[in-house]
């Protein structure tokens, strides 16, 4: 019985593909001429921030007209958004941990890799401050103080570009959270804001989605990041990569090298900064400068991982 | 559309942010898909139960086990399976299914078809023997006979494609994974269904939303049982 529906649902998927055929423009097949990307879709696997905050439904729309193409957004999280990438089902990835994007770059499933943009995370918390860290200048101490309080902390724990720098936070704080106030609840940064502010918790955020979402809960802005004076240990930078089609042969690799060429040009640089929610402006480009950052390209450790391989 | 009132009433009650065509667009790929596997579903399963209704073969019982078993396979399991099939490294990686609405039909035709067919099977064997025998003394073919139990069958039938529905129309965790919840950015969905929509907005913190689109669902599915009913009524006044 497992057998025979296996091949049923083999038959089935071929059967819907054959049917679909003179629709199904996107995937493979624009490798031999490289400008007809018409009519193609590029998938984008993506962090949950950049799309909660609205900011890819309000610049997606340019790019799609100057090249009559769909963009596919799928929001799961950095860390699933890369292993999306390497498993060949996008074909442009958007991420904001560096550390894994210089793995996805060291092991060769990415190509171009480059700084896109940034903003920065905010710790965030109940207005009556439990563990006093109102206004702190080091995210450590603030951390080490929610900690030795033992005050309740939302952490995301799905792998995804903010919990991965909550938990380098912890590791540089000296500290390894656990016990009934450390809370993982593997969800999306939305998801642990309404937890934390249901439990009149602490949580790290970034600030696009807090911002976009502060209406929506009674929780405030305790330290600051680099934006607002804060420290340098809570920026987050985000980049972009294009699948690598020596490793995944149909990936839709021309229109994604044509995708990060637009997002890193000064037009949609200006549209990434002019995008703002509640009068406050979310993401700061910085894929146009005047003295280029070379080290965008290569991933750190590069020499000392590609000599063994 | 029978929805647009709904949506129109809405606003004196709640904020209903959404843009033009976008609660339509996602009612519509539930639609879609739910209806899409069933319909592959029921054509699977209903000779699958007429032949475990009429037949002896070596292994029904295990095959029947495995129906039962099925009927309460978790769906994020099947969402998974799915998905390392569809996914480009997998078997039918060449076929470009991932993120499709033809994936999500998939991921929904192997949780809908368990109680389809054990639904309709329990249906078809309480169907009299008499019946049978007589379609086969006035000489029907094999598929005549099967037709007549149907016709005898089919208020468990159609409760056996209600039950699939609802599991279809309800589900929420594979057409997540294999879907994406894609929507394009004129606010149009692709992949995004009332479900998956309704995780997004409490995901987001935004539940008066989520009501919105779970009331939208819960009279959806309410709506299709109730033509369902009808039709099965009115087919018994004929």
């Amino acid at each position: 019985m497992t057998i025979q529906r296996r091949r049923f649902v083999a038959a089935l998927g071929g059967g819907i593909v054959a049917g679909l055929a003179g629709c199904s423009g996107g995937g493979g097949g624009g490798q031999s001429e490289s400008v007809g990307v018409q009519g193609e879709t590029l998938t984008l696997t993506t962090t949950t921030s950049t799309y909660d905050t609205g900011l890819l439904n309000d610049i997606h729309p340019d790019f799609e007209e100057m090249y009559g193409v769909t963009v596919d957004a799928v929001a799961q999280g950095t860390g699933a958004a890369l292993e999306s990438a390497r498993n060949g089902d996008s074909d442009v990835v958007m991420v904001h941990a560096r550390g894994l994007e210089d793995e996805f770059m060291r092991n060769g499933y990415g190509v171009n890799r480059r700084d896109l943009m940034f903003n920065d995370f905010v710790i965030v918390g109940p207005e009556d401050d439990p563990a006093g860290i109102r206004g702190m200048d080091s995210a450590t101490d603030a951390l080490n103080a929610i900690a030795e309080s033992e005050a309740t902390f939302v952490s995301r724990g799905d792998n995804s570009g903010t919990h991965t720098k909550e938990l380098n936070l912890w590791e540089a704080a000296g500290t390894d959270p656990g016990g009934d106030w450390y809370q993982e609840i593997g969800a999306g940064m939305g998801e642990a804001l309404n937890i934390a502010n249901q439990q009149g918790a602490y949580t790290l955020s970034d600030r696009g989605t807090f911002i976009s979402q502060r209406s929506e809960v009674d929780l405030v802005i305790l330290v600051q990041g680099p934006i607002e004076g804060g420290p340098e240990i809570l920026s987050n930078p985000y980049g972009v990569m294009a699948v690598n089609p020596g490793v995944h042969d149909d990936t839709n690799y021309d229109l994604a090298m044509a995708y990060i060429g637009w997002i890193t040009s000064p037009g949609a640089q200006d549209a990434i900064s002019s995008y703002e929610m509640n009068g406050e402006q979310l993401f700061f480009p910085r894929a146009v400068s005047e003295d280029p950052d070379f080290q965008q390209y290569v991933p750190q450790g590069w020499s000392s991982d590609s000599s063994d391989e | 559309m029978p929805f647009e009132p709904v949506v129109h009433l809405v606003p004196g009650i709640v904020e209903f942010p959404f843009r033009e065509g976008y609660v339509r667009s996602i009612i519509y790929v539930s639609l879609y898909v739910s209806v899409t596997a069933v319909a592959l579903s029921t054509l699977f399963s209903l000779p699958v139960a007429m032949l475990m209704g009429f037949s002896d073969f070596p292994g029904k019982q295990l095959v029947k086990s495995i129906i039962n078993t099925g009927m309460g396979f978790p769906s994020v399991v099947v969402g998974l399976l799915v998905l390392f099939g569809v996914s480009n490294q997998g078997p039918l990686g060449d076929l470009n299914l991932i993120f499709t609405k033809e994936a999500m039909i998939m991921s929904q035709f192997v949780l809908a078809t368990p109680p389809i067919t054990a639904i309709s099977l329990a249906a078809i064997r309480g169907v009299d023997d008499n019946v049978r025998d007589a379609a086969h003394v006035l000489g029907g073919t094999r598929v005549d006979v099967a037709l007549v139990v149907i016709k005898e069958a089919r208020y468990g039938i159609a409760t056996a494609i209600l039950a699939g529905f609802g599991r279809a129309i309800s589900e929420v965790g594979s057409v997540l994974i294999v879907g994406g919840n894609i929507t394009s950015s004129s606010g149009i969905s692709k992949t995004r269904t009332l479900t998956t929509a309704i995780q997004l907005e409490a995901r987001q913190g935004r539940y008066d939303t989520a009501m919105v689109l779970g009331a939208v669902l819960l009279a959806l599915v309410l709506t299709i049982n109730a033509v369902v009913v009808r039709l099965g009524d009115e087919g018994a006044m004929r």
